[in-house]
This record gives structure tokens, C-alpha cells and sequence, in this order.
């Protein structure tokens, strides 16, 4: 499986390259493929790929979990990068052809429009999180990294209240990304109580054999904490 | 009994005043865009020009077809639009139902180009034709308790799939409304064709209101129930975002939509480097022949 990770990237190039595919057939005969409203359909096309990219990215250390697909995690940092990369191209389609390059017009909705301040917040986590991605960061940070990195689940979190509040009526794709999300939540949640359970019973089952071990011993506390010490 | 009478404005005046005197500078402001072209902003270039056929009936919002603009192209053909009846109800004195035929006939049918301005920032220019809404309302003699009239849309889900979506909050039947001073207003249009043509399904067939000073969602499609009413009727979009759309939907470029400015629109075909973008006007440039209907009205308050 050692083409696993240039395969991903291939296929997680491939919406970037429609859009660039697009644009050009816009130059070349406009509304061809972007429709009448092509600076609106590059920032909803932008838009769903980071969406469903970060939600890729979240999904990988389930899937390794689930599947035993180990290899797949060596690719996560790269989805994560994917996802920054196209919530980056959604917000430059927004500034370029919804705004226009006006700054003033980004301010005002910045400021004004609670959607789009969400949506910012969400890429700012993510332009974070990209930029200490690196083993360099990860090293110096240390403990830090992690708690920093759990970040995503708030930048997702975001990005899904910046979709509700965008969708005027037809809640089907909304609805979609939120369940993917919450099933993602579920899974890790499910897994930290069955870990938790498990800890305790192993520990328990752990301290009885120790407690057996030592009654027949009758010394030896190190033993035990050999026998208790967590993985 | 209607007191005001509106006169007849031939389609000869229905561009607007602003708008004729824009075209006059347009060579004016051809030199000034030359300075203005490094910015792709607003590049004000206030000819009304025709939206091209394929985008008027192309790029449809008609969420009885689906959310996508281009799902009422693709499916509305699954309606069926004859025969049509009307039903009419309500304050007047003819009621019951009706052929579509039976209203229309003996009307005469007029074009007129109208700038369409949807809530959603982006706009069109477009060539209907139809007929005064005055003239069809007068048939059923609405008694003086009208103070509004209601119009409904089709609810057939056997042959609208957004109406079968699951993911969709409207509850149908889509109802919009007018106060009746709006409905007897001269540029209040039913509109039964477009481009030369009868009106396709994606537009509303086979006829639909068109309240061009309006946001385009106040102009139901392919109506099938006339309501004349003492109070206020409950519409669609009021009843779904009460903060953001409201009974009115006059076109108001000083009172934003709360998620977005009002203050300019992208007129169709926009493209990626050009985005035709200008200012929208108060009562999308029709200010001249409506404003009076609400002299003393606070429209931040009734938007």
C-alpha cells in the first residue's frame, strides 16, 4: 500500500483542478461551466470541499480504528493540509468574486454578518493548526500540540453553524455534514467510555491477580505497580 | 370600488427615468471605466442590457423543483399546466373557479422590460409579457373589504419533487401577497410569456406574477388561487424567516438582508473577472411610479 498516500493526494487534487479547469472554460466562453453566477458557484464548490476534506481528515484516525488500516494515518497531517488548503481557496473565491477585492466590503462583513466571522474564525483555526503542523512544532509544543490541535473539532463546529445559517431552505447536505460530524464525535466518545471501561476493568482484574500475587507472596508492592501501570 | 385609477403607462416609459439618463453618459462613463477597469468592482455600467434567453430560463430559483438553480430547468417539465384552473375566493364578487383561458381571454397582451431583482444580490433584465394584473383582478369585482390579495402556487408533489423532499421546511402550497394598491399598480404585471415565447415551466408556467419593484420571491408562479383578503395574508418566506424577509420585499438597497448587503447586486450573466457588479436601485430603479404607495411608511421597519 505504499502508492496509498500519493493515490490520496491525487484524488483530493482533483476538485482543485476541476475549479481551475473551470475558470479557464469561463475565460474561454463565460457560463459554460460555472453557470450564470460563476464567482458564487467557485465559493459553494470551495466551500463543500473543505468541508468534506476536514471531515475526511477526521474520519482517517476513526477508520484506522475501525478497520485496522494502519497506514492511513501516515496520510492525516496531508488531509488536514488539503482541508486548510480549500477552506483558503473558499475564502479567496469570497474575497475575489463576491467581494470583489473590496476590503472594506470584507470588513463590513466581517463585522456585520455573524456567518461569515464564524466561517473566519473557522479558517484562522485551521491557518493555526496548518502552520504548527510540522515535526519541528510538534516537538516544541509538545504536551500543548495536542490540546492545540484538538482545535479542528472547533473549527468543524464552525464551519457547520456558518453552513446553517447560510442555507436558506433544503437542509439535505447541511444535515448530511452535521450527521458525518456527530458520527465522528460518537465514535471517539464511545471509544474513550470503552476505554475508560476497560482501563477500569483491566486495572480491577489487574489489582485482584495482584492482590491474589501478593497474598501468596505476601510482599512486594513494586510487583503490583508493574502489574497496574497503564499502557 | 377602487378610488385611484391608474393611467396607462405605455412600455415605452417603463425604463425607468435614472435609467435613460444613464444611458446618455454611458460614454462618459466608458472613459471613466477605462481609469475604473484595474478595479473589477464596481465598474458602474448602468445600461440595462437584455439577460441573455438561456440564463432567464436557465437560472430559476422555484424550490417546488429543487434547490438548485438549475433544477426547475431540468424538472419542471414534469408539470402538467393544462388545462389550468384558477380559484378565486375571498372579498369579491365573483368567485369560484376558473379556466386560465376564460380570464385571459380578451386581454391584451403587452411586453415590457423589466429589471428583476432577486433577494439574493443577484439581478436580471428581462423582456415578459402579460397583462396588468388590474385587468384580471377587475373580472372578479373585489368588494371593499380587499385590503389584500393572496396568490398561490400549485401544490402537486406528484409532479414537483421539491415538494416531496424531506429536507425542505416550506409548507406548501408557496403563498405570496400584495396589499391591493400594489396590485392595481400599472407596472404589477400576470405574466404569461417570456422572450416572444409562452412561459416556460421553469418560470412559472402558465402564468405568474411579476412586482418588478419587488424582490422576485414576492412574484408567485404558476398560480393557482386568487384570495382576496381584509387582513394581511401569512407568505411563505415571511412565515419561515420572519427577520429576513418580510411582507413587503420592496428593493431597498439601505436595508440589508441580515446576512447580506442589499446595497449592490451582480447582474446576469456575471462572469468571474467581470462581475457586473452595481448599485441597486431604491425600488430597483422604479422609485418614480411607486414611491408614493408608501410616502410615510418607515421601510426599515416594514422591509
Amino acid at each position: 500500500m505504499a502508492a496509498f498516500k500519493p493515490a490520496l493526494a491525487f484524488l483530493l487534487l482533483l476538485p482543485a483542478a476541476w475549479a481551475g479547469y473551470a475558470v479557464w472554460m469561463e475565460v474561454q466562453a463565460p457560463g459554460s461551466l460555472l453557470g450564470a453566477d460563476p464567482g458564487e458557484a467557485l465559493v459553494l464548490h470551495f466551500g463543500e470541499w473543505a468541508l468534506r476534506v476536514v471531515l475526511l481528515a477526521l474520519a482517517i484516525s476513526s477508520i484506522q480504528r475501525r478497520t485496522g488500516f494502519k497506514q492511513i494515518v501516515r496520510s492525516r497531517r496531508m488531509v488536514g493540509l488539503f482541508a486548510f488548503f480549500y477552506t483558503s481557496l473558499h475564502l479567496f473565491a469570497y474575497v475575489g468574486f463576491l467581494a470583489a477585492f473590496s476590503l472594506a466590503e470584507v470588513f463590513a462583513d466581517l463585522t456585520e454578518r455573524t456567518y461569515i466571522t464564524v466561517g473566519f474564525a473557522a479558517w484562522l483555526i485551521l491557518l493555526a493548526l496548518s502552520a504548527t503542523s510540522t515535526r519541528g512544532w510538534q516537538r516544541r509544543l509538545r504536551r500543548g500540540w495536542k490540546r492545540l490541535h484538538q482545535l479542528v473539532y472547533v473549527a468543524v463546529a464552525l464551519a457547520l453553524i456558518h453552513f446553517w445559517w447560510l442555507t436558506k431552505d433544503g437542509y439535505a447536505e447541511v444535515v448530511l455534514y452535521t450527521a458525518v460530524f456527530a458520527l465522528l464525535m460518537l465514535e471517539r466518545l464511545s471509544r474513550q467510555a470503552g476505554s475508560a471501561a476497560s482501563a477500569l476493568a483491566a486495572s480491577s482484574s489487574s489489582r485482584n491477580a495482584a492482590d491474589s500475587a501478593s497474598a501468596m507472596r505476601s510482599t512486594s508492592g513494586s510487583n503490583r505497580v508493574s502489574l497496574i501501570s497503564p499502557k | 370600488m377602487l378610488i385611484k385609477k391608474p393611467e396607462k403607462i405605455p412600455s415605452t416609459e417603463i425604463t425607468s427615468e435614472s435609467a435613460y439618463l444613464n444611458r446618455r453618459s454611458f460614454g462618459k462613463l466608458l472613459a471613466a471605466g477605462a481609469a475604473m477597469a484595474a478595479f473589477p468592482a464596481r465598474a458602474a455600467v448602468p445600461v440595462d442590457e437584455l439577460t441573455p434567453e438561456e440564463i432567464v430560463t436557465g437560472y430559476n430559483n422555484f424550490y417546488e423543483f429543487g434547490m438548485d438553480k438549475s433544477d426547475p430547468a431540468e424538472y419542471a417539465h414534469e408539470m402538467t399546466t393544462e388545462p389550468w384552473k384558477v380559484r378565486v375566493t375571498g372579498e369579491a364578487a365573483k368567485t369560484g373557479e376558473f379556466d386560465l383561458e376564460d380570464i385571459l381571454r380578451g386581454l391584451e397582451v403587452e411586453e415590457r422590460v423589466y429589471r428583476l431583482r432577486c433577494v439574493e444580490a443577484w439581478s436580471m433584465v428581462v423582456p415578459w409579457m402579460g397583462v396588468p394584473l388590474k385587468k384580471v383582478l377587475d373580472q372578479f369585482q373585489p368588494n371593499g373589504n380587499a385590503k389584500y390579495v393572496a396568490f398561490e402556487t400549485l401544490k402537486r408533489p406528484s409532479e414537483m419533487r421539491g415538494q416531496r423532499s424531506f429536507f425542505s421546511s416550506i409548507d406548501w402550497p408557496y403563498v405570496e401577497g400584495l396589499r391591493m394598491d400594489e396590485a392595481y399598480h400599472p407596472l404589477t404585471l400576470m405574466v404569461t410569456g417570456v422572450y416572444g415565447k409562452p412561459l416556460p415551466n421553469q418560470n412559472g408556467a402558465p402564468w405568474r406574477l411579476m412586482v418588478p419593484w419587488k424582490y422576485g420571491f414576492k412574484s408567485g408562479k404558476s398560480i393557482v388561487r386568487i384570495h382576496f383578503t381584509r387582513r394581511q395574508p401569512k407568505t411563505t418566506w415571511n412565515l419561515l424567516a420572519p427577520n429576513e424577509y418580510g411582507f413587503y420585499g420592496n428593493v431597498n438597497p439601505n436595508v440589508d438582508h441580515p446576512r447580506w448587503s442589499q446595497a449592490t447586486e451582480r447582474r446576469l450573466p456575471s462572469s468571474l473577472f467581470n462581475q457586473n457588479r452595481r448599485d441597486t436601485l431604491m425600488f430597483n430603479g422604479y422609485a418614480e411610479e411607486v414611491a408614493s404607495l408608501y410616502s410615510g411608511m418607515d421601510l426599515a421597519r416594514y422591509y
